[in-house]
């Protein structure tokens, strides 16, 4: 019998409570792989967040943290400037890196921590129940905005990226989504290259990835996928919005 | 043990943290402290740790939440405000058992209040300022000298309990100069021995450590189990200083600066035939109540003496328990006792008088007040379009 | 012995330094000294001062309230401070910069130029260090030689010609003294 595929050893075997068709599980698996890839297994150590991930600290076969809300950026400090051999991430959602943990994310990226931040923008606060995030698109319907965001009220989406990359100290910034097999396939270079850039002692790498969460957008997963494409992907186009090597 | 020497309170407390082993500093501005994150700005990347000026208190709590999960010696400092917003973290840190050192120089307050030396945080350091059940050992120094070598011990209640440390200090101690010594030899932190639940890199195929805050279904057996530490905690821990307690009239209580003024008032009520004694807390929490409580039974009064509006009285009140009335002497808010003051206070202890006792109903007898607002405006404007 | 001590001036007069000067000769007479300035926004411009204790035994609180010696070296300092005073306590008044004099009889006052001193000297920014030697040579609370000991470890960046110099301040307020 052939083996075509198997689970990265970097994950557990702790069955994960994601919902159907939610991008975190797919994002674990990568970053997993990555790890598996890179051979650094032994030395990652992950801040989970506060938020849908909040259990990925059993996801997750290397040592973990969990902290609190927005937090994830200066935990991850803590624990590099600890501990410099480590791989250290910090896994964070757009309520988590965007509004509460605005402060945290860009001075890490002023003082470019040679860290990595997996940044997954799904445009709603999952686990509190469908709250309008930072990232909530212009109309789109949350439970703090019934009629749909308006920015007259609650002003624009934030592109994290975008202004990210006005940051010297941030070095690699990609955004990247995980709807098609093609772009799970580049979301997993990205990912693997922002760890590499740690190991590297590039600095600060952040990956964006546009996730779906059929659940709160109150769609099936095709539609989920849909809207990934036609609503989110205009307001945050992918590609790469920094990309410093090393001197 | 080192020769005397003539140090800053918080250039003390910082060279004592670094010699204790502390090798991971982060922090941010604020007077009276800056001293602290300044010397450590210049010397810990020497003793091999790391320093970083957080871009907020939030931040620098958390990242000593990080770098405590590496069981490396870590510590932040701030003063009273900055305090208010490490909340956050303290409870986080607490409820995933982590040991760290917190050092609050404490200024006046509420809110942005004043840079004067004050003691009015005693709440915020002993019932805690962040949320759910928890508790952090606090130390009280009362010299230069204890805030140089509080550090040492500090780090080491908070590592066998796995709990954060606070060391509450007044403003003026860390802002002062005053001959001290370092009572024990540098500890280097590498000979200290992996905690066995930190996360770290090489596993070597030992089991994934997991340092965590949310407990879901486990939390109350978490809250529960943890609650035996602080028992065992209260039952061993308790510190304390006493001078003339055990033939005294009036009974002294007091911590930090404060008892400084009160060893003077001590001093010169001898001289006046007044038999007084302090009993001085030096652990915050667990308080010294058993000791507390058996000395109460020989005085005839107790007075609390304290930087703040009734803080430590509520404590001396618990501890005392109807046993023997308790009065305070308060000077909230960056007042200062002097041996003076508080002798006039122990007067009126002995005669019944009222000086220098304070009453907060008695302070508010001839207070009154109303909340006034201007009806006119009644149902106007704006709230008309209401539903 | 339990000396209260407060110095004031100027921000530049040196009340600060030479407050750390003599608690310093505290820690080198083998007795306990402490030393806390004014800090915060009133140390930024405008007046200076600091407490210092010196004693056998031990330092109440380093907050000095009823001073057993004075030392002012401005004229804003004088009306701020002389109120302070113990009963039968001493205040050093620099005559170079105040016109104005005490009113009070019950203390001892002791007016020293000390700028005029120290300009004689060749250098008007050691009038501190006169203002020192007088107070020892009233208060006897720090030998001259501890002071001399404890400027090397004050003034750790000074040259030797300069230490020698701030010897000859001290000295020459000590000496004033009568």
């Amino acid at each position: 019998m052939t083996i075509l595929a198997k689970k990265p050893q970097s994950l557990t075997d702790i069955p994960m409570h994601y919902c159907p068709g939610c991008g975190h599980g797919i994002v674990h698996r990568l970053m997993a792989e990555a790890f598996d890839e890179l051979k650094i297994a032994d030395r990652v150590i992950g801040v989970a967040p506060v938020g849908c991930a909040v259990f990925a600290d059993d996801y997750f076969a290397c040592d973990m943290v969990q902290g609190a809300h927005g937090r994830g950026p200066a935990i991850a400090t803590g624990i590099k400037r600890s501990k410099p051999q480590a791989v250290v991430f910090s896994y964070q959602g757009d309520g988590d890196l965007a509004s509460i943990g605005m402060a945290e994310i860009v001075h890490a990226a002023v003082r470019s921590e040679n860290i990595t931040v997996i940044f997954i923008n799904n445009a709603i606060y999952g686990m509190t129940g469908g709250q309008m995030a930072p990232t909530t698109l212009v109309g789109q319907v949350a439970t703090t905005a019934p009629k749909g965001r308006d920015p007259k009220l609650q002003g624009w989406p934030i592109n994290m990226c975008e202004m990210l990359s006005q940051i010297t100290g941030a070095k690699y910034l990609e955004r990247v989504a995980v709807d098609t097999p093609q772009h799970v396939m580049a979301a997993k270079k990205a990912i693997k290259k922002a760890f590499e850039n740690q190991v590297k002692g590039v600095g600060f790498s952040m990956v964006e990835v546009l996730s779906q969460c059929p659940t709160n957008w109150h769609a099936s997963v095709d539609q989920a996928l849909e809207f990934v494409r036609t609503q989110m992907m205009p307001q945050y186009p992918l590609g790469v919005f920094k990309n410093e090597e090393a001197k | 043990m080192t020769e005397k020497t003539l140090r800053k309170g918080n250039e003390a407390l910082a060279e004592g943290a670094i010699r204790a082993g502390a090798r991971f500093f982060a922090g941010y501005p604020i007077t009276p402290q800056n001293e602290v994150p300044e010397y450590m700005s210049a010397y810990m990347a020497d003793a091999g740790g790391a320093f970083v000026q957080a871009e907020s208190e939030v931040a620098a709590i958390n990242m000593v939440y990080g770098a405590a999960a590496t069981g490396t010696r870590s510590m932040t400092s701030s003063s009273s405000p900055g305090i208010s917003l490490k909340q956050e973290g303290i409870t986080y840190l607490a409820s995933a058992d982590l040991p760290c050192l917190i050092v609050n120089v404490m200024r006046g307050g509420p809110g942005l209040g004043s840079i004067s030396g004050a003691q009015g945080d005693y709440f915020q350091a002993t019932r805690g300022g962040g949320n759910g059940d928890y508790r952090v050992l606090v130390l009280a120094p009362n010299s230069v000298e204890e805030l140089g070598n509080f550090p040492k011990l500090g780090f080491e209640l908070a590592e066998k309990y796995r709990i954060p440390c606070m060391i509450l200090a007044d403003g003026i101690l860390g802002q002062m100069m005053e001959s001290m010594s370092f009572n024990f030899d540098p500890v280097d932190p590498n000979q200290l021995g992996k905690m066995q639940w930190a996360v770290d890199i090489e596993k070597n195929g030992r089991p994934k450590n997991k340092v965590f805050s949310y407990k879901g279904d486990n939390l109350i057996a978490d809250v529960v189990e943890r609650a035996k530490r602080y028992g065992l905690i209260e039952k061993t821990e308790a510190r304390y200083e006493e001078r003339n307690t055990e033939d005294c009239d009036v009974l002294l209580v007091a911590y930090g600066l404060s008892s400084r003024a009160c060893l003077e008032a001590v001093n010169k009520a001898q001289e006046e035939g007044l038999k007084v004694g302090l009993f001085r807390p030096i652990t915050l929490w667990p308080f010294p109540s058993k000791r507390l409580a058996e000395l109460a039974q020989k005085t005839k009064a107790i007075l609390t003496v304290e930087q703040s509006l009734g803080q430590l009285v509520q404590d001396v009140k618990l501890a005392v328990n109807g046993k023997t009335p308790v009065y305070l002497n308060a000077y909230p808010a960056g007042g200062q006792p002097d041996g003076e003051s508080i002798l006039t206070a122990v007067r009126s202890c002995l005669n019944g008088g009222k000086e220098g006792l304070f009453d907060l109903q008695a302070h508010a007898a001839d207070f009154a007040y109303e909340c006034k607002r201007d009806a006119s405006l009644g149902m106007q404007g704006d709230c008309k379009g209401g539903k | 012995m339990y000396q209260g001590i407060r110095i004031a001036g100027f921000g530049g007069q040196g009340v600060v330094s030479a407050g750390i000067l003599l608690a310093q000769a505290g820690v080198e007479d083998k007795k306990n000294a402490s030393w806390l300035p004014s800090y915060g926004p009133e140390m930024r411009g405008g007046t200076a001062n600091c407490s210092v204790v010196v004693t056998d035994g031990e330092v109440y609180t380093p907050i000095v309230s009823t001073p057993d010696t004075v030392i002012v070296m401005n004229e804003p300092s004088l009306p701020k401070f002389e109120p302070l005073i113990k009963k039968g306590g001493v205040l050093i008044l620099n005559s170079s910069l105040i016109n104005s004099r005490p009113t009070r009889t019950d203390i001892q006052v002791i007016c020293v130029p000390c700028n005029q001193i120290a300009e004689e000297l060749g250098m008007a920014r050691i009038a501190n260090l006169v203002a020192l030697g007088a107070f020892i040579k009233v208060t006897g609370a720090v030998s001259l030689d501890s002071v001399a000991d404890a400027m090397k470890k004050v003034y750790k960046r000074a040259k030797p010609e300069m230490l020698e110099l701030n010897k000859k301040a001290l000295q020459a307020g000590y000496d004033f003294v009568k």
